[in-house]
């Protein structure tokens, strides 16, 4: 039962993505080709109302479910690690047209290719583990 | 009926992705769904040699739930809350992807020239899905998140190290779809 909210939460999550068709390739070329809005709004539209949710969890010390205090953790202080780490990331998000949500939606949708784009990611996972200590953070 | 069959606008699908981000929050977690290649790594014993993935996977399973339920979500959406209809892209960018040798943009969520089997698995198109991949998954642990966990909540908690990621992810968008993808195809 206690993981019956995380399946519906993701299920939910599967539906808002394909509705609102994040989750096409089309849509990522687009959005860095700069020819629509509709990416930018969907992402400046989350993070707006974001900003202003967490804001109010943290004003009323809104408690979770467990009824503990919500506490979200800073990112580590670095330059080096996100802007190189984020610029490979970049690379592979408009060449796949997905990120990691994405790649599972898809695969929910039937497009089972995927799977070895999941299975390329894992092990890119993998390998920055085995060379975390020699790359600069 | 009919508006839930057609696409989303933005401002309908922002709001109801900044309800999961706040759903997972008031669960008590953090939304971020790049975690989950790290727990595959973890489960499959790479613990063992690495330290990076010695954790107790098990804790994570709340997130491999949502991984399942998304891909749940991708079979209704697509099966019972969908007409079929296009996407409706920039009519500029269907003619940019046509000179790429892009047919039908628009028609499907995906470009059957990277993702149908018969490209899938030609040497080029194989190679193509292997690297897209690896990169995501190499680059979203470097930069400590994904677009979820960075683009999502960690500018929603206004965090700076988040905004550089995203700046990082719009680079390397840019010199693919700008530069490399033009090579490419």
């Amino acid at each position: 039962m206690k993981f019956l909210k995380f399946l519906f939460v993701g299920i939910f999550f599967g539906i808002v993505l394909i509705k609102s068709e994040a989750v096409s390739w089309y849509r990522i070329y687009e959005m860095f080709k700069f020819q629509s809005f509709h990416m930018y709004g969907i992402i400046g539209s989350a993070v707006v109302l974001g900003a202003i949710s967490i804001w109010a969890i943290k004003k009323f010390r809104v408690k979770s479910i467990e009824g503990n205090e919500i506490d979200l953790p800073s990112k580590d202080k670095s330059f080096v690690r996100y802007i190189l780490g984020g610029t490979i990331f970049g690379l592979g998000w408009a060449l796949a047209g997905a990120c990691p949500g994405p790649m599972y939606i898809l695969l929910g949708t039937g497009v089972f290719s995927m799977l070895i784009v999941i299975a390329a990611a894992t092990l890119g996972t993998f390998v920055y583990g085995l060379l975390r200590n020699k790359l600069p953070h | 009926m009919n508006s839930i069959l057609q696409p989303w606008p933005w401002y309908v699908s922002g709001p109801l992705i900044t309800l999961v981000m706040v759903f997972l929050i008031y669960f008590g977690k953090t939304f971020g769904m790049s975690s989950n290649l790290r727990t595959f790594c973890s489960i499959g014993g790479a613990g063992k040699y690495y330290d990076f993935f010695k954790f107790d996977w098990k804790a994570q399973r709340w997130n491999l739930t949502v991984v399942l339920g998304a891909i749940i979500g991708g079979f209704i959406a697509v099966t019972f809350l969908s007409d079929g209809s296009a996407i409706d892209l920039n009519p500029q960018t269907v003619l940019d992807l046509k000179e790429m040798g892009f047919e039908n943009a628009g028609e499907t969520l995906l470009p059957g020239e990277i993702y149908d089997w018969s490209n899938a698995l030609s040497l080029k198109g194989l190679t193509l899905l292997i690297v897209a991949g690896f990169l995501v998954g190499f680059g979203t642990r470097y930069a400590g998140g994904c677009t979820s966990g960075h683009a999502i909540t960690g500018l929603s908690n206004l965090q700076l190290p988040s905004l550089i990621a995203v700046i990082g992810f719009f680079v390397g968008g840019l010199i693919m779809t700008h530069f490399l993808l033009p090579l490419i195809f």
